[in-house]
């Protein structure tokens, strides 16, 4: 589904994230990829995963630094003539404003939860843009909590409510470039990012009882679900956040 | 249960680069073994994988040792195995 296709993945950190999912899925389908890591302190991990599918440029991108940014997107136009898809698996929030109720947040961290979880989507979009000359597709992760008060999601929800509109905003000015814009929204998985979420298993647990489906979302359907935006087949879809849920955002009770 | 302090070795000698002689059952994640709460929550992850059970938060603040975990672990397979 993705032959020829090249795609730069922001945000693997180990192997349970959302990002790698994607990253192997894209693989499978034929895509070629780049991926991105964070520090030094996620090199090796995210190296040793990019080796076992013979991904060759990794590299490192802090997306709260201007510079790194412009460095990756330098370094994607050297080894490869253009950029058709990417993905922005991205998102922090001090552990102070997870655990504290939503009414204690401070302004520090507010702003940072949305300089790492939304800047970072417009930011990288901008840079992706120059590269992607055949048109291209970029998709984001958001989640429910974006649109309903989930307890202990906090900040976060704030975030991804301004990621979506984001998701929007940038559909609408990139459609004449035929760059379309989209957001996936999984149910809770487990992630090393959704461990820093209070309560997250319990979410897990509820979502199987009262899903349509009545299970939780595994990585690698997320990772279907990205392909297909990536994809060709996706080619009037944009602009739309698109639920792999098991059905639960369905759901009143 | 030997099997179990192998594998939980092999989890910290991977995520923490540490030398496996290190990893005694008195050994503390964060003081000896030097673990920072990411490396922590990702020890955790893992052993949740490798030994198929879910480690809920307020367990986690209970493994300060290595022998800690490997005896939380042990009792959470007896009691999957209905023991």
């Amino acid at each position: 589904m993705l032959q020829g296709k090249k795609i730069a993945v922001f945000g693997v950190a180990n192997e349970f994230s959302i990002a790698w999912a994607i990253a192997k899925a894209i693989h499978e389908h034929g895509g070629e990829l780049a991926l991105t890591y964070q520090n030094e302190r996620f090199e090796d991990t995210v190296r040793r995963l990019a080796q076992s599918i013979n991904v060759e440029m990794v590299l490192a991108c802090d997306v709260s630094q201007d510079d790194q940014i412009t460095g990756v997107f330098e370094r994607l136009s050297q080894n490869w003539d253009r950029l058709d898809g990417l993905v922005h698996s991205i998102a922090f929030a001090p552990a102070t404003a997870l655990r504290n109720p939503f009414l204690q947040t401070t302004r520090e961290d507010f702003l940072v939860a949305h300089d790492i979880s939304v800047f970072s989507f417009l930011a990288l979009t901008r840079a992706a843009v120059p590269l992607m000359q055949s048109g291209g597709s970029v998709i984001t992760l958001t989640y429910l909590g974006s649109q309903r008060a989930i307890p202990g999601y906090n900040v976060m929800g704030v975030c991804k409510a301004a990621l979506e509109a984001c998701v929007r905003y940038l559909a609408a000015e990139l459609g004449d470039k035929n760059i379309r814009v989209n957001a996936l929204s999984p149910g809770p998985i487990r992630t090393l990012a959704a461990r820093g979420v209070p309560g997250v298993l319990q979410m897990i647990e509820i979502m199987k009882e009262r899903a349509p489906l009545k299970r939780s979302t595994r990585q690698e359907e997320v990772g279907n679900a990205a392909v297909f935006l990536l994809s060709d087949y996706a080619s009037s879809i944009t602009g739309e956040i698109l639920y792999v849920d098991c059905g639960y955002q369905a759901m009143g009770m | 249960m030997a099997d179990v302090m192998e594998k939980i070795r092999d989890i910290i000698v991977d995520r923490l680069k540490v030398d496996p002689s290190e990893v005694t059952p008195d050994a503390s994640f964060v003081e000896d073994l030097r673990a920072d709460s990411l490396d922590v929550v990702e020890m955790v992850m893992r052993l949740e994988e490798t030994f198929d059970i879910t480690i809920p938060d307020d367990d986690v603040e209970k493994l300060r040792t290595v022998g800690d975990a490997v005896a939380y672990v042990e009792r959470r397979l007896k009691e999957k195995a209905g023991v």
